[in-house]
């Protein structure tokens, strides 16, 4: 099962650079701990006290995941995550 | 430095002063790797506030893909400042998350929605550090200045 996780440019060095990784997971919360796997220092990035963080958007096939489940939302091979730091501020 | 055309300046200062006394947000797209804010897109603030702004969740989406299908990145986030400087605040330099971005802060804080001179600043925020730089205003967007010879 392969999913396609876009990767913001602030999470790159993470990642070697890439734009885009592949991973494995039957929700959004496995497939963070496969990331973490290949990609160490990348889960406390997402996630803060088993959450999603604030301003971090992560989006399953353009849904946020916010609206369909957050870190137990399903996923299905082929699917697309997208991550995206939110922009804001004060 | 920030380079950036009378135009796409005037209309973030529109912006701002428009959207007073709440905060006013938006980008401004450009070839990646170009350093050339060619496309300026006004945002909502969502969070509809005189002291915090935040992009739409669905429309931050839409706006990335739209970029990404245009090989574009945001050369220029902005937001304004309604009652204070032109300066990131620590909320500002804690949520900074485009390491190449130039991050422009406009305070409407003297003139409000009227007319007048307003503060516009640009900084590069990186590993919460800010580092204020100059702003060059040009009569035309840099890529009609490019050489055609």
């Amino acid at each position: 099962m392969a999913i396609e996780v876009r990767i913001p440019t602030i999470l790159r060095n993470y990642t070697d650079g890439e734009k885009a990784v592949s991973a494995e997971g039957a929700t959004l919360s496995a497939l963070i701990d496969d990331l973490e796997a290949n990609h160490p220092g990348i889960r406390e990035r997402l996630i803060e006290n088993e959450d999603l963080r604030r301003f971090v958007n992560v989006y399953i096939n353009d849904e946020d995941v916010r609206f369909i489940g957050g870190l137990e939302a399903t996923l299905a091979d082929g699917d697309q995550v997208v991550v995206l730091p939110a922009v804001a501020g004060g | 430095m920030l380079t950036i055309d009378q135009a796409t300046y005037d209309a973030i200062v529109a912006h701002a002063k428009r959207d007073h006394p709440d905060e006013a947000c938006g980008i401004v797209a450009g070839p990646e790797g170009s350093d050339r804010p060619e496309r300026l897109v006004e945002m909502v603030n969502a969070a509809g506030s005189p002291t915090f702004y935040e992009f739409d969740s669905t429309e931050l989406l839409a706006l990335y893909k739209e970029m990404w299908a245009n090989d574009e990145e945001p050369v220029v986030v902005y937001h304004s400042h309604t009652a204070t400087e032109a300066y990131p605040s620590r909320t500002d330099i804690g949520l900074a998350s485009e390491p190449n971005a130039h991050y422009v802060l406009v305070s409407t804080r003297e003139h409000g929605n009227n007319e007048g001179p307003v503060e516009f600043r640009s900084y590069r925020i990186v590993d919460g550090e800010v580092t204020e730089e100059e702003v060059t205003v040009v009569p035309e967007p840099a890529s009609n200045m490019r050489s055609t010879g």
